[in-house]
């Protein structure tokens, strides 16, 4: 029986038939949930790594050990982990080894959108790309067998609305994989000069039979029907092209993005009359037939940015879009916002109140860079807010009175450990504010090292950030933890802490506010008679506050998460508490 | 077949997963092939969240082009008005008249656009709007909101009434399914305003 997958799941059930044991990963949209579903298997060992580097040697090692392994990110985690993905390009695997790398054009919940695939043909690894959940599945289980057949890490690429999209999957049962038995072999396993040149001709090597492979594989497919137009695409565009061309168009549908079979792309050019090649992002498989000599069309017709969609091939390759409505009026904007009763709300009202440069991370806190809080400046990448704001500081010593740098508890896990550790080796002169909700907020709430579960749902003992900040030698007395729902109290320790010369750590402590555990027995109500309209409550970017009759500020009630926050910014007292 | 598309829109966090996922498995039911296209992620918080759902006999693209929804279910006026190009000329949509201001209304940077149910209505457009949310509230949860919908799809004739209660029983929690039940048949029996 078929049953609807998300393509994340997919691969996660694709993992399970293919034996693996091991996965090992960092979440980030939209990759999140291959390893989510994975670790409902209890075959399979399942773990959220600190980040994606950690993540990748982890399942390195454990296929070294004997487990089919897995490791999955979104395309910014392939950045932290290319270190130990060039390596084991070199090494090789010992039972298979797959990577999951989930890309995102138009950049739902992203800060760039960069093109993975360029790391497949710099590391010289294989990359495969489904199209849909039932692909997903599939190529996930042959990557394991690619990379036990040619002693390579495999790497599978989605893209958001591969990752996102629900269709139909048949399930097998999961066939544990021949075992694989550790031998020492440092000439293979010990990458220092003398035995990595070799690796490095080992690798060129495999490559080239990689290469070959590619040419025959099932993988790779010509679709002949008409001669006019041939379009040559791989994952999501397969689906896009065939919606507006159907049986109008031939295709060279391509399940395997790297290497590049040249034959095979030379025989479908050589069928065609009008050749164009339809890929989200870079030019990556236009710059291959380039390559060879073959004309052919691409970006001149598609963008560069964005993602695509059936309307954008009509629009640029057909003769517009269908017939619709339009509306009239001008509409406002929905942009996402901080959440009714987010614990982060009360610390952005603060740093902007004191008016201070705020170097940002990711997170949902990143949401504080937006109207009315508008309170971030820079926001690069993870743990960026701590190295940032420490060179800005070296560069420019004045600025240490009015910066501080904010990252959330599982951001500063990945990447702001290192970062502190500079701060303090470097005798800088900051104040960084760690703001811990006691989850991975933004990625849609998992475990991480201070949260004191594991991915299986196991208790262990959650790390304090402020151990961590001792340890790296932070004054005790300069490590402040305080609850970001008590606004006064917050001003007056960043106030002592900003005219403090050397490291301060703040970490303002609650719990996110979608947390089950968090509870909602509360009311805010604003009692008309005492309110005075000065909007001071509405600074506050509160979703559930609004300006209703008489243009006065109203609570909504549904919205309402009963926080207090804004009980304690109105001055005339005009806003009760009440149990719901 | 052709392809039947029906587009969900509304506001992060107003349970529109659900109800793709209750559409997407009543059109397995059928025997459909199915593709449902969902957001995750920074726009779940707060932000406009649209969904897809596609079923026919074969269905390439997860994501529903302009003008091409047979159906649109928006669980905001507003968003209605967002959606509205994606709707075929002679599509119905089915919208929520319960107004939730989104940021720049709420900071007074925009005003919350006049009548926008009628401005849609007076386009000719198949609209059938009603407080699906008071009807979410007689039920005894506002989170049932999404089921109401679905229940007054259940009246339209894209899938069988059992098969869409069926696959609502199977996508919600035990404990929760005599409320939405409740919820469906509170839906299944709105009463759209006239414009």
């Amino acid at each position: 029986m078929k049953t609807l997958f998300l393509g994340n799941e997919a691969v996660a059930r694709g993992l399970y038939e293919a034996g693996c044991g091991f996965v090992s990963s960092y979440p980030g949209t939209p990759s999140t949930e291959i390893t989510e579903c994975a670790a409902k298997y209890s075959e399979i060992y399942a773990e959220w790594a600190p980040n994606e580097k950690v993540a990748l040697e982890a399942a390195l090692g454990a296929c070294l050990g004997g487990k089919r392994a897995f490791c999955g990110m979104k395309h910014v985690g392939l950045n932290v982990a290319a270190d130990p993905l060039f390596i084991g390009a070199y090494t090789g695997v010992g039972a298979g080894l797959v990577i999951g790398v989930a890309d995102d054009p138009g950049m739902h919940s992203s800060q760039n959108e960069q093109d993975s695939r360029h790391y497949a043909e710099s590391a010289k690894l294989p990359m495969l790309e489904p199209s849909d959940s039932a692909e997903c599945k599939e190529f996930t289980k042959l990557a394991f067998e690619l990379s036990e057949a040619f002693d390579t890490p495999v790497l599978l690429r989605l893209t958001t609305r591969v990752s996102h999209a629900r269709s139909l999957v048949e399930c097998a049962d999961r066939q544990e994989p021949a075992a694989f038995t550790y031998e020492k072999d440092p000439q293979k396993h010990v990458m220092m000069p003398a035995y990595a040149k070799p690796r490095h001709l080992a690798a060129e090597d495999r490559l080239r039979r990689l290469s070959a492979y590619a040419e025959t594989s099932d993988l790779n497919r010509i679709e002949f029907h008409q001669d006019a137009l041939g379009i040559v695409c791989a994952g999501n565009t397969y689906n896009y092209a065939k919606e507006v061309f159907g049986d109008r168009a031939s295709y060279l549908k391509l399940g395997m993005v790297h290497p590049f079979p040249e034959q095979l792309a030379r025989q479908f050019a050589g069928k065609v009359k009008r050749l164009i090649v339809i890929e989200e992002l870079d030019p990556f498989l236009e710059n291959k037939f380039r390559a060879l000599g073959i004309a052919c069309e691409g970006k001149n017709l598609l963008s560069l940015c964005g993602e695509y969609s059936q309307d954008l091939l009509k629009e640029r390759l057909e003769n517009g879009s269908n017939p619709h409505h339009v509306y009239p009026d001008p509409i406002p904007p929905r942009p996402p916002v901080l959440c009714p009763g987010c614990p982060h709300r009360g610390l952005y009202y603060v740093l902007k109140k004191l008016n201070l440069r705020v170097f940002g991370d990711i997170g949902c806190y990143t949401l504080g860079a937006v109207a009315p809080l508008n309170a971030i400046d820079t926001c690069f990448c993870m743990g960026a807010s701590v190295s940032a704001m420490h060179g800005f500081e070296k560069a420019s010593p004045e600025a240490a009175k009015n910066s501080v740098g904010v990252i959330g508890d599982s951001t500063f896990m990945h990447s702001g450990i290192t970062g502190l550790v500079n701060l303090c080796y470097n005798q800088a002169n900051a104040t960084l504010i760690i703001l811990d909700n006691s989850i991975t907020a933004m990625t849609g709430h998992q475990q991480n090292p201070c949260t004191g579960y594991t991915l299986k749902g196991e208790a262990v003992h959650g790390i304090l950030p402020e151990k961590i900040c001792e340890g790296a030698g932070v004054d005790p007395k300069h490590i402040r933890i305080t609850d970001p729902n008590e606004p006064e109290k917050l001003e007056a320790i960043l106030r002592e802490e900003l005219a403090f010369n050397g490291v301060s750590v703040i970490i303002t402590r609650r719990p996110c506010v979608l947390l089950k555990q968090v509870k909602k027995d509360k009311l805010c109500t604003i009692e008309s008679d005492s309110c005075k309209n000065c909007r001071a409550c509405m600074k506050l970017g509160c979703p559930a506050i609004y300006l209703g009759g008489g243009k006065r500020p109203q609570i909504d009630g549904t919205l309402c998460t009963g926080c207090t926050l804004c009980t304690k910014l109105c001055k005339f007292g005009a806003i009760r508490t009440q149990a719901r | 077949m052709n392809t039947k598309n029906i587009m969900i829109v509304g506001v992060g966090g107003q349970g529109t997963l659900l109800t793709s996922k209750i559409l997407g498995n009543a059109a397995i039911s059928a025997g459909y092939d199915v593709k449902v296209s969902e957001v995750h992620g920074m726009s779940q918080r707060g932000g406009s969240v649209v969904t897809y759902v596609r079923y026919g006999a074969q269905v390439y693209s997860p994501v529903i082009g302009l003008g091409e929804a047979d159906l649109i279910l928006a669980f905001e006026p507003l968003e209605a008005a967002r959606a509205l190009s994606y709707l075929k000329k002679d599509g119905i949509l089915v919208a929520n008249t319960r107004k939730i201001d989104p940021m720049p209304v709420i900071s007074g940077a925009m005003e919350y656009p006049q009548d926008v149910l009628e401005r849609i209505a007076s386009l000719g457009v198949d609209l059938r709007a009603f407080d699906a949310m008071q009807s979410a509230q007689n039920a005894g949860n506002e989170k049932t909101l999404n089921v109401v919908l679905v229940g007054y799809l259940s009246t339209l004739g894209f899938f069988e009434e059992s098969a869409l209660r069926d696959a609502l029983c199977a996508c919600v929690p035990e404990k929760l399914r005599d409320v939405n039940l409740k919820a469906f048949e509170l839906g299944k029996n709105a009463e759209v305003s006239a414009f």
